[in-house]
């Protein structure tokens, strides 16, 4: 960066120094989180508790020093709640940074490809039928995935520039499953179906309990491991399909995985949590001016990034406001002025 | 070895592009394309590039076919140098050489130390090393060229691809990157690049191919190729070819200009 001595392999180091720095900064914010709330639980009580379940798992008792109510507030409410805020955050951001790097266009991102919209229209029509917390994720995850596929076919014959194309196809299959997920609050009963379906659009993390943790963690684990491990190949793929080709990497079929497995995050994050916006679009964008380019450090830099601001984000939502704001709201109220100072910034210009 | 091209034909729907195209290249030589606008230079090259698969005939790479090899073994065997690469994401020039040992890689894996070395390695050769951290973005054209073809050495394959490698390049840069190309010949990488300069392609290449509304209309050695009969006919004006320095070089002159 300043020093023309630093060489690539330097440069390298200090970003996975950065990753590694991130990492402890979730560790410590996850901790941090679980002593704030209404019912304060002391750093210390906390340990105990964490200890406890730790060595309760190898049928060792430990000594407990605690209240039962303390107990309840760590390990009922606020822990299932920090990891579904960690969860969705880092899906959304690795989301976001895939999409953008396969379609080579730095507005993509998981609202805007209509992963989101879609997402919430087959959770609206769940909703309206009645059906299970595991049925709207699933109507969630195959509308998310339907909508994509929709979005990209519209995109491959539409006329002129392709990028231009993705964004105004995203665009529009957006508003027709916005459109679709209106006509069903209008027809759905506004006595108990509508709030359920707007405050779910709204997007919350308020009602966590472990059930909906043991129902996104497979999707989500199933869906990242694939985008980290193919992260090298995404920086290929941002070449542009000709190029990519030419050196070897299937542009097609990887891209198509690339897709399958962000849709796959999207939906899963967002049938638990409803629609939380701005964190896909603003978190990659951020972690680039920390790590750069490089999808070798950007995508666990988002990862790590999205689950460290989505979970601050939450502790302010339960925290500062009496009545819980719902998240999303809050992410919008960030994020998009975030991503103005982002795009009217100084533009970058030395090597990272 | 290198590369041959059999009774190529392809069409866009039906329009067709290029008829009965034969010819080959041989190991460590440098075949230069020419041809006007539109004449289905492109096609011809991503017909071989395996860009466009839609082709009749057969182009066998190293003795193999290419439609039997997979998109990975393909790239092992050819590189390809576009005219320009304007990637969307800002990339350092390590980065940009880095992604070249792709193919090496099995496909969930990302670079290794032996890759790096690699790298250094061709951004050394070209001289280029003390731009490794900057970003590509800010390079100047000439520089950008040459990153790219450190990029394609990289990855090992014999054939080099060349799209008009000097078309957005200064006079001296043309020169430079054309000379570190004809370098490259002489190490036995085989090197075909399409082009718009009949002079530079006598200067540097070993043989032209020129094509004319799809047809071959002459391959051979640049003394044949580059008489004021073909590129006349080529081009549609009439040119006058003026040998230099006991025929070391060729000028084209169009008569038209300085006829009066």
């Amino acid at each position: 960066m300043k020093s023309k001595t630093a060489s690539p392999e330097s440069i390298g180091r200090r970003k996975c120094l950065t990753i590694i720095i991130m990492f402890i900064l979730l560790i410590v914010c996850i901790l941090l989180s679980f002593t704030l709330g209404r019912y304060p639980v002391p750093l210390h009580e906390l340990c105990g508790i964490l200890l406890h379940k730790a060595a309760g798992l190898f049928g060792i008792e430990t000594e407990v020093f605690w209240t039962e109510q303390m107990m309840t507030a760590v390990w009922n409410i606020r822990l299932p709640r920090v990891i579904l805020s960690v969860l969705v955050g880092a899906s959304l951001a690795a989301a976001g940074a895939s999409y953008q790097g396969v379609f080579q266009n730095p507005m993509a991102s998981p609202d805007i490809l209509g992963a989101s919209a879609g997402a919430g229209f087959g959770a609206a029509l769940a909703i309206l039928f009645g059906f299970s917390s595991f049925s709207i994720t699933v109507f969630a995850f195959t509308m998310s995935l339907a909508s994509v596929a929709l979005v990209f076919w519209v995109s491959r014959h539409a006329k002129g520039d392709r990028v231009l194309g993705l964004v105004l196809a995203g665009i529009m299959i957006s508003s027709l499953f916005q459109a679709g997920t209106s006509f069903i609050k209008l027809v759905a009963d506004p006595n108990n179906k509508l709030p359920q379906i707007t405050y779910w659009l709204m997007g919350s993390l308020s009602g966590a309990q472990w059930k909906n943790v043991s129902l996104a963690v497979v999707p989500i684990t199933l869906g990242l491991i694939p985008l980290l491990l193919l992260r090298w190949r995404i920086n290929v793929l941002t070449m542009g399909d000709d190029e990519a080709l030419a050196m070897g990497v299937n542009a097609g079929r990887v891209r198509l995985g690339i897709i399958l497995c962000s849709t796959l995050v999207t939906a899963a994050a967002v049938s638990v949590s409803g629609m939380i916006g701005w964190v896909g679009l603003v978190i990659p964008h951020m972690m680039r001016r920390i790590v750069g380019s490089d999808y070798r450090y950007l995508m666990p830099a988002s990862v790590l990034g999205g689950g460290i601001f989505l979970m601050v984000v939450d502790n302010v939502s339960r925290n500062a406001f009496t009545s819980g704001i719902p998240i999303g709201i809050l992410t919008a109220f960030i994020g998009a002025p975030f991503f103005l100072w982002l795009i009217t910034g100084r533009r970058e210009t030395h090597g990272t | 070895m290198g590369l041959e091209v059999r009774n190529l034909n392809f069409s866009y729907g039906e329009r067709q592009i290029l008829y009965d195209i034969s010819f080959s290249v041989k190991k460590g030589e440098f075949l230069s394309i020419l041809g006007p606008n539109g004449v289905g230079k492109s096609t011809l090259f991503r017909c071989i590039l395996g860009l466009l698969p839609g082709y009749t005939g057969q182009i066998v790479v190293d003795g193999i076919d290419r439609k039997n090899l997979s998109v990975r073994e393909a790239a092992r065997h050819i590189a390809y140098i576009p005219q320009s690469s304007n990637p969307v994401f800002n990339y350092s020039v390590f980065d940009i050489v880095l992604m070249g040992r792709t193919s090496t890689l099995s496909s969930l894996h990302s670079p290794k130390a032996e890759d790096i070395d690699r790298c250094h390695w061709a951004l050394d050769k070209f001289g280029i090393s003390h731009l490794e951290t900057r970003c590509f973005h800010n390079l100047s054209g000439g520089e950008r060229q040459l990153v790219l073809i450190a990029r394609a050495l990289v990855q090992d394959s014999q054939i080099l691809m060349l799209d008009e490698p000097t078309a957005n390049l200064d006079f001296g840069n043309q020169i430079r990157v054309l000379q570190q190309v004809q370098n490259l010949a002489r190490e036995g990488y085989t090197i075909i690049q399409t082009t718009h300069n009949p002079e530079q392609s006598y200067m540097f290449s070993d043989r032209i191919l020129a094509i004319q509304n799809g047809r071959i209309l002459k391959d051979g050695v640049p003394e044949k190729v580059l008489s004021a009969e073909n590129m006349s006919s080529l081009y549609g004006i009439d040119v006058e070819v003026l040998s230099l320095y006991k025929d070391k070089a060729r000028v084209c002159i169009p008569k038209e200009i300085i006829a009066d």
